[in-house]
């Protein structure tokens, strides 16, 4: 079971692109919290700017958010990032998770990239309804 | 000066440039113009671009740096990135960022060498 640290909850509005600077950041404050290796932190900090990014292309106007937190499941520290908007949603999640996949012009990095640089990820989407995606690293 | 995002420095008939600090987008992508132009006023031959100071280098960050080496090919120039972090090297494999086409070496000594043997 994952139990996060409430006082260490930290929110961001991501609407800018300079609002990414404040994403990175606190990842990496956070990171250092959690005592995560700089492997592990630089992983992080770059798949929460590749979701924030995702956040500008795709929210439109009003944007959207990332909380981050502190998280134990037992003994072990992580670090937990929420990026919740309430844009378009994806209606095909199998598919936006394939490499190569987009819809913003972009690469299609985004999604599967940063999957593959985290230990957990969860993405909850419906058409109309917004986009959450969860991510936690781990320290070994 | 609000246009020089990054210092430039010439050493003989190359450029040096060194990228420090977290890069909001603004200033990577006004990074083009700065170092293109400063290779058109210099006639540089060879630019260094040295990342050793960019603890993070996401998707878009790596495509601007991808993109200003082939700006800078273009101007007939050779450019080399040299310095990315190890913890870069495997983040940005991993993320699925194609550097292939982009000359590296470890560090500013090795992509000067470099640089020599691409303008011989």
């Amino acid at each position: 079971m994952v139990i996060a640290d409430k006082k260490a909850l930290s929110s961001f509005e991501v609407r800018t692109e300079a609002d990414l600077m404040a994403v990175r950041a606190s990842l990496r404050v956070q990171s250092d919290i959690a005592g995560l290796p700089l492997v592990a932190q630089t992983k992080l900090i770059t798949a929460g700017s590749e979701l924030a990014r995702n956040i500008l292309k795709y929210a439109g106007e009003q944007g959207g958010q990332m909380s981050v937190s502190l998280v134990w499941a037992g003994e072990r520290s992580g670090v937990r990032a929420i990026f919740s908007d309430l844009g378009p949603g994806i209606p095909d999640i199998p598919a936006a998770m394939k490499d190569g996949y987009s819809t913003g012009g972009s690469l299609g990095l985004g999604l599967p990239g940063a999957k593959r640089l985290v230990d957990e990820f969860s993405i909850e989407s419906a058409p109309g309804k917004g986009t959450v995606v969860t991510i936690i690293q781990w320290r070994r | 000066m609000a246009s020089e995002i990054v210092p430039i420095i010439k050493v003989g008939e190359n450029l040096l440039v060194s990228l420090q600090g977290d890069l909001d987008d603004e200033a990577v992508l006004k990074l083009e113009g700065q170092i293109t132009k400063e290779v058109s006023r210099t006639r540089a031959k060879g630019t260094l671009i040295d990342v050793s100071g960019l603890a993070v280098v996401d998707s878009f960050i790596a495509r601007v740096i991808a993109r200003i080496v082939g700006m800078v090919r273009l101007l007939g120039c050779e450019a080399v990135v040299v310095g990315i972090q190890p913890a870069v090297a495997i983040t940005l494999v991993e993320l699925g960022v194609d550097m292939a086409r982009v000359h590296t070496a470890l560090n500013a000594g090795k992509g000067m060498e470099l640089l020599r043997r691409l303008q011989a």
